[in-house]
């Protein structure tokens, strides 16, 4: 490792003793037996199985569902960290929000020559199609997946915002459930805040965002690409927990300018649809005409104010990595205040220094390609070979537009358990927040996510990562 | 409210686990016939791949019925659509696609199924190995019906998954006597006559009723007797009139709920008058054969006017 700065390990820090957060864990793991600890963890592997908790691997068409690993060694953050992390995300959603509305509307940003124009106007994450529409309750992004990480006692940065349709909830509820069925003794013990009310939140939140007028309540439906796509557990889960149906798109028609599911007896409008599609999916009559998990015609419904969908199409804007070093100043322009979280400092290459420096420091530093996501295309400098190193040049200079590049950062560790004990291993953080016109509502906890591999930054579940329940604790 | 698509994804799902559960029932009456019988010539493996309903797939890949190629390939070929394997794959991918629509424990419960039978089928299955891996099979669909039963909501997703069942239980059971039908005709000696034990016997085995039939006829097997039993015999949970009448339940509770009525509910009207009408003597008088097919044929016409009536695909 090029960085020699020591790692932040949650539960020891630097010392033979727990910070405090993980005090009382630590006291009743000392008392445990590590045999039967591993059977433990063995027990989970099959709870998980037995429930479908699985996920599907793109481009393997024989393989078998995987599970994501799931280590029993809860991460623990403090009541007083968490304010801080709410505080923070709090703000940069709302921010997020009222970009989102400029961007689309006014664009007073780009005239108060805060953020250059040509970054938005050439950006293909730019929508053209919803520029001066109003999504209704007037919220873009209904459901926000906050990736953090950490790197010291009070150092916690904004990886990546996940604007879109952020996945993994399912894994926070599901992690607790399975935390909560093998050690009952330690939830009695610590005061950790509970997470099992968000299906019933994301219920309320997407039904207090429906289009204006509706005499019934609110029709819900969780739109997903079929039984085949990696996160249909998700799409499952999460309907069934909100007691929504779930469609996918030969479920659905366009009918006197309503989209309706197809039922035993007949056809029935949806009021409020939470799309797992990606937005160039999404309607083939105005994106990918291909496209067979959409549905055509919606975007004229939606446009006509007549659906909600969630996320609204077009908010991959806001979490855009050309746009990312720009967010503290995005956070200032709509709130006036300064940003509470701080951004990972990011060379964007398409400046002429930047690139400069960033071919100069390559070893040291992850390049992130500006619409990539889950891990791929993206270079890991310390780890990469002399000859993956001189490929990746050799694509940055050919279009330096397209990168990003950030200092390997000495990401946090928090103990998973091995056959030999406790071992640390590098974890990020994914809180879930939900926007509606009335509140934005973060539960207390989120997605651990961790390099199972030693010395691993990399904690994508395509890529060998696993997962950890988070806890938050009361006061 | 329930989507149409989800309404199918019931049915599919409880009519695949009717038939892995028939088919693995019938594969051990014939394997119990091959092992009694004494003449080596029987060509009873022929008669069970007609009766499930195979036999064009079969012959594309053997030419002769010998009990290895038969059992693996109603276990677990994947070129026979109805192989144990395939319709267990086949339940758990509908219940996947309307998880949502099932409690808990029935999904668990053909996951479990499904994670059971499928390591055990993914080799060749040896005749040893048979017995054991039959009652996996029987016990995990049981289970899966027990969850059904102790944990749904009666409402149109408890009628949509009984309809499944018992289309595919009635055409199971008119096409085992189809099969056999000829053993039941009369011959030299009609009313009374005493049929060959190892034909009588298959027929009873394949639909589970043997012990059932002994105790409601005193052993006293007939060729009336054994027809009336399996069409019309109420009491007996796998007859054509014990499925139909169940049909017309599950289709009377939906149009009472729904409070529309459809052709399926005319058609299935129609055929259990037919059934209550009919006599063992009126369907022997008027063609065993004749009346089997019709059967068979009703019953194919049936699904695909629920699956219409109810939206299944548009």
């Amino acid at each position: 490792m090029a960085d020699t700065r020591p790692t932040f390990d949650e539960m020891l820090a630097q010392s033979d003793q727990p910070r405090s957060p993980y005090g009382a864990y630590y006291n009743w793991f000392a008392e445990e037996d590590l045999k039967d600890l591993r059977r433990k963890s063995t027990e989970a592997e099959a709870f998980f199985r037995r429930i479908g908790i699985t996920f599907n691997v793109y481009g393997q068409q024989d393989a078998d569902e995987r599970l994501i690993p799931f280590d029993i060694v809860p991460r623990i953050i403090s009541a007083r960290e968490w304010a801080t992390l709410e505080r923070g995300i709090e703000q940069r959603v709302r921010a997020i929000n009222a970009f989102l509305h400029d961007i689309y509307h006014r664009q007073e940003i780009l005239r108060a020559g805060r953020i250059p124009k040509e970054i938005i106007s050439k950006n293909s994450a730019l929508l053209p199609e919803m520029i001066g529409v109003n999504p209704p309750g007037g919220v873009y992004t209904h459901i926000v997946g906050t990736d953090l990480v950490r790197t010291g006692e009070n150092e916690f940065f904004v990886l990546e915002d996940n604007a879109r349709t952020p996945s993994g909830v399912s894994y926070m509820l599901e992690n607790r459930e399975t935390m909560l069925q093998m050690f009952p003794e330690l939830f009695s013990q610590l005061k950790v805040r509970p997470v099992s009310a968000y299906p019933q939140l994301l219920r309320r939140s997407l039904a207090d965002c429906a289009p204006e007028g509706l005499t019934d309540r609110p029709s819900v439906a969780v739109l997903t690409p079929g039984i085949h796509n990696s996160a249909y557990f998700e799409h499952a889960f999460l309907a069934d927990q909100m007691g929504v149906e779930l469609v996918e798109s030969h479920d659905l028609a366009v009918e006197n300018g309503r989209v309706v599911m197809r039922t035993t007896q007949g056809y029935h409008p949806i009021d409020v649809l939470y799309r797992r599609v990606d937005d160039d999916y999404l309607d083939p009559l105005t994106f990918n005409p291909d496209s067979l998990l959409g549905v055509p015609g919606i975007m004229d419904v939606y446009r006509a104010g007549n659906i909600t969908i969630a996320n609204a199409p077009g908010t991959g804007i806001a979490d855009d990595k050309a746009l990312y070093s720009y967010m503290p100043d995005i956070v200032e322009f709509y709130t006036g205040e300064r940003a509470i979280l701080q951004n990972v400092p990011t060379w964007r290459c398409s400046e002429e220094d930047s690139l400069n420096y960033v071919l100069d420091h390559l070893p040291e530093l992850v390049v992130k390609e500006v619409h990539g996501s889950g891990g791929y295309g993206m270079l890991v400098g310390p780890a990469a070979s002399k000859k993956e190193l001189a490929a990746f040049e050799k694509k940055l200079r050919a279009r330096p537009s397209n990168y990003i590049a950030q200092p390997t950062l000495a990401l946090s560790t928090v103990p998973i358990l091995t056959r030999a004990g406790l071992a640390p291993r590098h974890v990020d953080l994914r809180p879930f927040v939900l926007v509606s016109p009335n509140r934005i509502e973060i539960t207390p906890g989120g997605l651990t996510r961790v390099a199972l591999k030693k010395g691993s930054l990399v904690v994508n579940s395509s890529q060998g990562g696993g997962t950890k329940d988070t806890w938050v604790l009361g006061d | 409210m329930m989507l149409g698509k989800t309404a199918g994804g019931l049915f599919w799902m409880f009519r695949y686990i009717e038939r892995a559960e028939n088919t693995a029932r019938l594969l051990e009456a014939g394997w119990r016939i091959a092992l009694t019988r004494g003449d080596r010539e029987s060509n009873e493996w022929q008669s069970v791949i007609n009766t499930a309903g195979v036999g064009a797939a079969y012959s594309e890949k053997f030419e002769t019925y010998e009990a290895a190629p038969v059992i693996n390939f109603l276990l677990r070929d994947r070129d026979n659509p109805s192989s144990v394997l395939n319709s267990i794959e086949a339940a758990r991918s509908n219940a996947r696609l309307v998880r949502t629509a099932l409690s808990p424990e029935v999904w668990e419960a053909v996951n479990e199924c499904w994670m059971a039978v499928k390591p055990a089928l993914s080799r060749p299955v040896s005749e040893r190995s048979l017995h054991d891996l039959l009652a996996t099979v029987r016990y995990r669909t049981s289970v899966v019906r027990g969850a059904l039963h102790g944990t749904m909501l009666r409402n149109d997703i408890f009628a949509f998954s009984r309809l499944g069942t018992f289309l595919e239980r009635a055409d199971n059971t008119a096409r085992i006597l189809d099969v056999k039908y000829y053993v039941l005709l009369p011959s030299a000696s009609f009313v009374g006559s005493r049929i060959d034990n190892v034909q009588w016997e298959v027929i009873l085995r394949s639909v589970s009723a043997e012990r059932s039939y002994r105790w409601l006829n005193g052993g006293e097997a007939t060729p009336l007797g054994i027809a009336e039993f399996l069409i019309l015999d109420r009491r007996m949970p796998r007859s054509l009139a014990f499925c139909f009448s169940k049909i017309g339940e599950n289709l009377n509770w939906l149009a009472n709920d729904y409070g529309t009525r459809h052709d399926s509910h005319a058609l299935s009207d129609r055929i259990c008058a037919h059934l209550n009408n009919a006599t063992v003597q009126s369907v022997f008088e008027d063609g065993l054969h004749e009346f089997l097919s019709g059967s068979i044929s009703d019953t194919t016409q049936l699904a695909s006017l629920i699956q219409t009536d109810f939206r299944f695909y548009q």
